[in-house]
Formats: C-alpha cells, sequence, structure tokens
C-alpha cells in the first residue's frame, strides 16, 4: 500500500519496533552476535535514534570459541561506532573447560549461549534484549512475536503467546518477566545482503570465499587449522577448498560451504540461487527435528 | 532470477485462511516449492519424516507447521510467516489456521496484509467457514480478496462447478461491499493454476495465481489519505535539538506544512524531517523519520501530529468492533489498558451494541463477549483521544486492549465513526 520497496519498509518497521522498545521499558539491550544480522541490527539502530547517540548497550555473550577474526572485527567496529559494549561469558562454565566434544553440542550451547545470556541479562537487569533472529531462519522461528515474552527462567511457551495485531506491541509484562524483541523478524537472508550492499556496511571477512583447510563431516566443511581448537577425528582428511562462511557461530560447530564469492554481489547471487537453507551448516540445528524450538523453550533468543 | 538481484523490490504481504483440510498448507507448499523457495535440506527432511510415517506422498504441509505440537498433531496451531520472492516481487505470508477457534489468529494475519487469500473446497463448496473469512477480510479493511477454489481434481475440472461456486462468493462479497475480488480454480495438490497454469484447466482465461499475486496493484492512491503521525519518543540529544520520532502511519507530509497536535490542538508547522541519511523535503507512509517544528510547543509521547486542515475527531466517547482474544469474557464497567498509536491509556467499555454472526452476515443482541467472537462496542477512555475510522485509516484507527491484571492482549479493537456528511 506504498510506493516503498521491500526494504526500506523493512527499514521502516525496525525502527519503529526499536523506538518503541525504547519507549517503553526501563533497560534495554541490544544483543551483539558479530555477524551480518547483528551488523544490520546495529544500522538500523543508529538509524532510529539519530541524530542521538545509541539510547542501550549492546552485549556480546562470548563462548571463547568464535573466530579470531571475529572477535577482531567486533572490536573495531565497536570502536569505530562508539558504542557501549558489554562482554559477559559463562565463567564458570568456561573454567570448566565446557566443550563440545566430550558433552555434545546441545549442552555445550545450553551452558555457554543459553546459560550465558541468561546470566547476562540477569546480572545487568536487562527487562528487554534486541535479537537479531528472523522468521525465515528457521520453522520454530517463524512462529515467533516481534516481542517474545518471557518467564522469570527466559523459556518461551510458543502455545501461549500474546496476538500480535497491526504494529501494537504490549510492553505490559510482570515482575520477573523480560521480552526478547525481534526488529528483523520479517528479513530474509536475501534482504539482508541486498541492504548490506545498499547501505556499505561492514562485516566480518570470513563471511568471504578463500581457501581454507577443512574436513569433511557428513558434507559440513567444518574448518581446522592453527588458531582453531577442531579435533581431526580418525579417519578424517585435511583438505583444501575455496569455502566461506554463511552464517556465524562458533568455530567447532559452524561449517563452511563451497563458494567463489569474494563480494557481497557475488555473496548475493550465490543465495539467491542456494538451494540449501542458511544454517545448513549450523551443526547445533540437526541434532534433532526440533532442535531450536527446545533451545528457545529453554532460553535461547 | 539472477538479474533482478540488486533491485529492490515491491511487498505484498498477504494472508491466508482455509477450514480444516482444504489443503491450506499444501497450497502454500506449492507456492514456495514451485517458485524454488523450498530448500533442498527442508525438503529431504519433510521426505524423511514421510518415509518414517510410511506416507507415499510428500506432505507439503509439512514444510508450514514449525512447531512439535503441530507436527504431531497434524494441525496449525499459530499464525507462521513465510517468505518468498520471484524475479517480480517479494512476498510475506502470514499463515493462519482456519478453525473457528483460531479467529485470533486471522484477525492477527489479516490486520498486517494488503491481501486476503481464502480457499474453498470444490468439493465442499461455500462454508459457513469461508462466509466467516470473507466477512474477517472485509471488518480488516484488506484491500484485496482472492478466494481460490481448490481441490478442482475432485471435480473433474469441471467449469459448471466452478461457476456455480463463484457466483456463489460474488453474492457474498457483494454483501459485504468487498469491492477488489478475484476468483480462481486452482488444485494446489497436482499444480494446476498455482504457479503454471497446467492444461486441465483450459476453460478458466484469468491467470494462473502467482501471475495474480505477483501483478496485484499494492500501490494505493497516497493522495486519498490524511497525514497521520503518532510520536513515539521526543530526542532530545543536545539542547539545540528537539525532534519528534516516529513512523508515518498514512499520507505525507512536507517541510513548511501546518500541522496540528492532538489531543492538545497546539499548532505549528514542519521546520525539517531528519533521516540518518540526511534531512528529506517530503516523506510519506510507512517512513520511520523525526520531525522538528518552527516552535516550541509541548508534545509528548503518544500524541498525534497530523495537518491542520485534516483533523481527526477527539473525543473520549465513540463505539469500536472488539475481536475478543481472551479466554476470560469482556467485563463491562471494568478498566482496561488500550494502545493505540503510541499512545496507552485507560478505557472502560460501557455497553455491547451487537455482536457480529460473522456466517450470518449479521448483528445480533448480545450482552456478552468472549474468546473469538466480535462485538460492536461503546468506549469510555480517560481523556480525549484522537480517534480515525478503521476502515479509512488501517494504521491509526486499531487499538489492542491489555487486562491490567494478566497484562495480556485480550483483544483487537477497529474504531468506528459515524459517515461524515460530505
Amino acid at each position: 500500500m506504498t510506493d516503498l520497496k521491500t526494504l526500506k519498509q523493512l527499514e521502516a518497521e525496525s525502527i519503529h519496533i526499536m523506538r518503541e522498545v525504547v519507549a517503553e521499558f526501563k533497560n534495554p539491550v541490544m544483543l551483539y552476535s558479530v555477524g551480518k544480522d547483528s551488523s544490520v541490527m546495529l544500522r538500523l539502530a543508529q538509524k532510529a535514534f539519530y541524530p542521538g547517540k545509541l539510547p542501550f548497550p549492546l552485549m556480546h555473550i562470548d563462548t571463547g570459541y568464535k573466530f579470531k577474526e571475529m572477535y577482531e572485527f567486533r572490536d573495531q567496529f565497536i570502536k569505530d561506532i562508539g558504542a557501549n559494549l558489554i562482554i559477559h561469558r559463562n565463567e564458570d562454565a568456561i573454567a570448566a573447560g565446557t566443550n563440545p566434544w566430550q558433552l555434545g553440542t546441545d549442552k555445550c550451547c545450553a551452558l555457554l549461549k543459553t546459560q550465558g545470556l541468561l546470566g547476562g541479562l540477569e546480572k545487568h537487569e536487562f527487562d528487554a534484549a534486541f535479537g537479531g533472529a528472523r522468521r525465515e531462519e528457521e520453522k520454530s522461528r517463524a512462529k515467533e512475536r516481534v516481542y517474545s515474552v518471557r518467564d522469570e527462567f527466559g523459556q518461551w511457551d510458543p502455545k501461549n503467546q500474546r496476538p500480535e495485531p497491526w504494529h501494537l506491541y504490549n510492553a505490559q509484562i510482570n515482575p520477573g518477566e523480560s521480552v526478547r524483541v525481534f526488529p528483523l523478524s520479517n528479513w530474509t537472508e536475501v534482504d539482508i545482503w541486498q541492504y548490506i550492499l545498499i547501505e556499505n556496511i561492514p562485516i566480518v571477512p570470513i563471511y568471504y570465499a578463500q581457501e581454507r583447510e577443512v574436513v569433511n563431516r557428513k558434507g559440513i566443511l567444518i574448518p581446522v587449522g592453527e588458531n582453531l581448537k577442531t579435533k581431526i577425528n580418525e579417519g578424517e582428511k585435511i583438505e583444501r577448498v575455496k569455502c566461506r562462511f554463511r552464517s556465524l557461530g562458533c568455530m567447532p560447530c559452524t561449517g563452511a560451504v563451497p563458494s567463489e564469492a569474494t563480494t557481497v554481489e557475488e555473496i548475493i547471487e550465490e543465495v539467491v540461487v542456494a538451494r540449501r537453507s542458511e544454517r545448513e551448516n549450523r551443526v547445533i540445528d540437526l541434532t534433532s527435528d526440533s532442535s531450536m524450538e527446545q533451545k528457545k523453550r529453554e532460553g535461547y533468543f | 532470477m539472477t538479474g533482478s538481484l540488486k533491485k529492490d523490490l515491491d511487498l505484498l504481504r498477504f494472508c491466508t485462511a482455509g477450514s480444516v483440510d482444504d489443503g491450506k498448507s499444501t497450497l502454500i507448499g506449492r507456492l514456495l516449492y514451485d517458485s524454488k523457495s523450498v530448500f533442498e535440506d527442508q525438503m529431504q527432511a519433510i521426505e524423511r519424516t514421510a518415509k518414517r510415517k510410511q506416507e507415499d506422498q510428500v506432505n507439503l504441509a509439512l514444510l508450514t507447521d514449525g512447531l512439535a505440537a503441530e507436527r504431531e498433531q497434524g494441525i496449525t496451531i499459530d499464525v507462521a510467516y513465510r517468505y518468498f520472492a520471484t524475479p517480480k516481487r517479494k512476498f510475506i505470508i502470514a499463515d493462519t489456521p482456519g478453525h473457528e477457534q483460531y479467529t485470533r489468529n486471522m484477525v492477527t494475519g489479516a490486520s498486517n496484509s494488503d491481501l486476503s487469500l481464502i480457499l474453498v473446497d470444490a468439493k465442499q463448496g461455500v462454508l459457513e467457514q469461508t462466509r466467516r473469512h470473507l466477512a474477517l477480510a472485509q471488518l480488516l479493511a484488506v484491500e484485496h480478496v482472492v478466494v481460490c477454489v481448490n481441490k478442482m481434481d475432485l471435480v473433474d475440472y469441471s467449469e459448471a462447478r466452478f461457476l456455480e461456486l463463484s457466483e456463489e462468493i460474488q453474492g457474498i462479497a457483494d454483501q459485504l461491499h468487498i469491492k477488489n475480488l478475484k476468483i480462481v480454480p486452482i488444485s494446489a495438490l497436482k499444480g494446476d493454476m498455482v504457479v503454471e497454469r497446467g492444461n486441465r484447466l483450459d476453460w478458466f482465461d484469468g491467470e494462473p495465481l502467482l501471475n495474480f499475486l505477483e501483478t496485484v496493484p499494492v500501490q494505493r492512491e497516497l493522495k486519498e489519505e490524511s497525514f497521520r503521525f503518532p510520536v513515539q519518543l521526543v530526542l532530545r540529544p543536545d539542547s539545540e535539538f528537539r525532534g519528534y520520532a516516529g513512523q508515518i502511519g498514512s499520507g505525507s507530509v512536507k517541510v513548511g506544512d501546518a500541522i496540528t497536535v492532538f489531543p492538545s490542538g497546539l499548532s505549528s508547522k514542519v521546520a525539517r524531517i531528519v533521516t540518518y541519511d540526511g534531512d528529506l523535503q517530503s516523506a510519506q507512509y510507512p517512513q520511520s523519520v523525526t520531525i522538528t517544528l518552527e516552535d516550541e510547543i509541548d508534545i509528548s509521547r503518544g500524541d498525534l501530529l497530523a495537518l491542520s486542515n485534516e483533523a481527526p475527531a477527539v473525543d473520549s466517547q465513540f463505539n469500536a468492533r472488539l475481536c475478543w482474544m481472551s479466554e476470560t469474557p469482556m467485563s463491562l464497567g471494568k478498566k482496561y489498558l488500550i494502545k493505540m498509536g503510541a499512545k496507552v491509556t485507560k478505557v472502560m467499555f460501557k455497553e455491547i451494541q451487537g455482536q457480529l454472526d460473522l456466517a450470518h452476515l449479521k448483528e445480533l443482541p448480545a450482552d456478552k463477549l468472549e474468546l473469538n467472537q466480535i462485538a460492536r462496542v461503546q468506549v469510555k477512555s480517560l481523556g480525549a483521544l484522537p480517534l480515525d475510522d478503521y476502515q479509512t485509516h488501517r494504521h491509526t484507527g486499531c487499538f489492542i486492549v491489555i487486562d491490567e491484571m494478566s497484562n495480556n492482549t485480550v483483544a483487537a479493537g477497529m474504531v468506528s465513526l459515524p459517515q461524515k456528511a460530505s
């Protein structure tokens, strides 16, 4: 009902959501995961409050297992835009040597990511947390609200969600409850990349293709190398493959996809003709038919 | 497909509604599958499921049912959002369950849609549900309605059957004053007239469903709409700057326009339209901008800016249609919160003037309002509110009702004002 095209409509919608949260919550935070969606979300936040500064801090839930390039990018990018970044780690779990090889990915995620997130939110008493999740990414996320109300344990109850008609978001919550807010709900992977292109938004360089040493584990290319902590199993062969990361997570659980794309334009071309979904390389989503739903029920965003 | 990649495309938001088993999920699966928007790994996942359950045909409905409980029970519980694109347009589907008890989901899905896609089973014909879905599309002021007469394969692709059903559907639409109606015969299961024409419906001279979705106009004449701007935030980064941040709900505005603030009635002129990407000379629905004024006047969150010559009504008593969405029925005389635009305020419902019987398209006397019922009520608000009729102002004429005790959203409301004498 407008002559604004898709990206401009999505931009306006996201900005509207962020302004509502800042107006109606006492202590919001923006979860910053260093990935492409976080980069877009951050640009939208800059737009929403211009000419003012960001009226909330950013928080990175660090597992210690992120790629070196992600940490470098994070520190430089945050300095460049002058934002206030909180880095939160579940130090107890990290000190206890939590890792996916012994505990399995589900347990490792639960401790380092979900518990890390809940701990960070609790420590700083945040009542609203922006996350860059998109409905298109995964089938349980397709059922998420823009304002996702969580109980005092951060849990999501998919069968008991508030209706959310029009663009009217209900910010009334009970003591102990909080909301996860998803301003990018209606964006697709292609929208994100097109926006990165037209807005010239900086991204972590490992999104681009380069030759990497990898092992092929059930069709997922797991990077190996000196600064990576990947364990090589018996019988696995190290290969050099030109590949890129389509979505970024922890090193042991993020696979690369074969790719020739070295520019954002080339990435868009690959994404549009892609025959496999964006999270295909995320080992953590594949453990069962409802892995993501289960994680969200436990407090993941 | 590659040629149009970098171009920003039009966006069509549509909602789908159907009764149980009329093939809605199959149709969406078909649109996604035939437009190549389903990924191999997603397809493999549902093929694995079909194998496990020893079904011979892959169930495309499994592509849209995202929750474990939905897959177990084989039903859709909640609104699911799906995304696909063709070289011509991007689409957002709000897929809503069709059972009667889920009226609240359909209202939610339709509230943000430009088009409502309704399914009718060619064999079963027009049901009560069909009337209900058409009435909801009209109530929610959805601009376009497409009725797909599905399962044409079960009636031997009979033109006579289609014409008979078309006439009945057209009759209901006329009764509801639905202007933009399209009726298409399809078989979602076999793929006829969805993305491809197929060759079994040669007698149909219209275009396949996807062609229609790709070309139906999404531009509304902006000049017909008055400028509305609910103020979300007052931005004051320093002592020099005082701007009002919000999203334009309808119409357009330009620098120098005379504006009035509601409900206070104070006036000024637009000094600047500020964005991160630079100042604008004019802005329109649905842009999010920051407006500064020539005079320092008292404006806070929840106020509404409008052009001085296009004022909304201002009143503390008004009529509205309410779709009740809570298991606890509405209480007359109880205080509720409403959120309208960026304003949260208290209201009381004074009187139920009639309940809408969606299946028979008439209003019945009623003294209560329960889950999934729709009624016309009289509202009294704490203080006067700027009011727009929902049918002409889809973004400012609506509100949600919040129960102060549970904090739940218990109803969707639509303001209905008496027709202005012209």
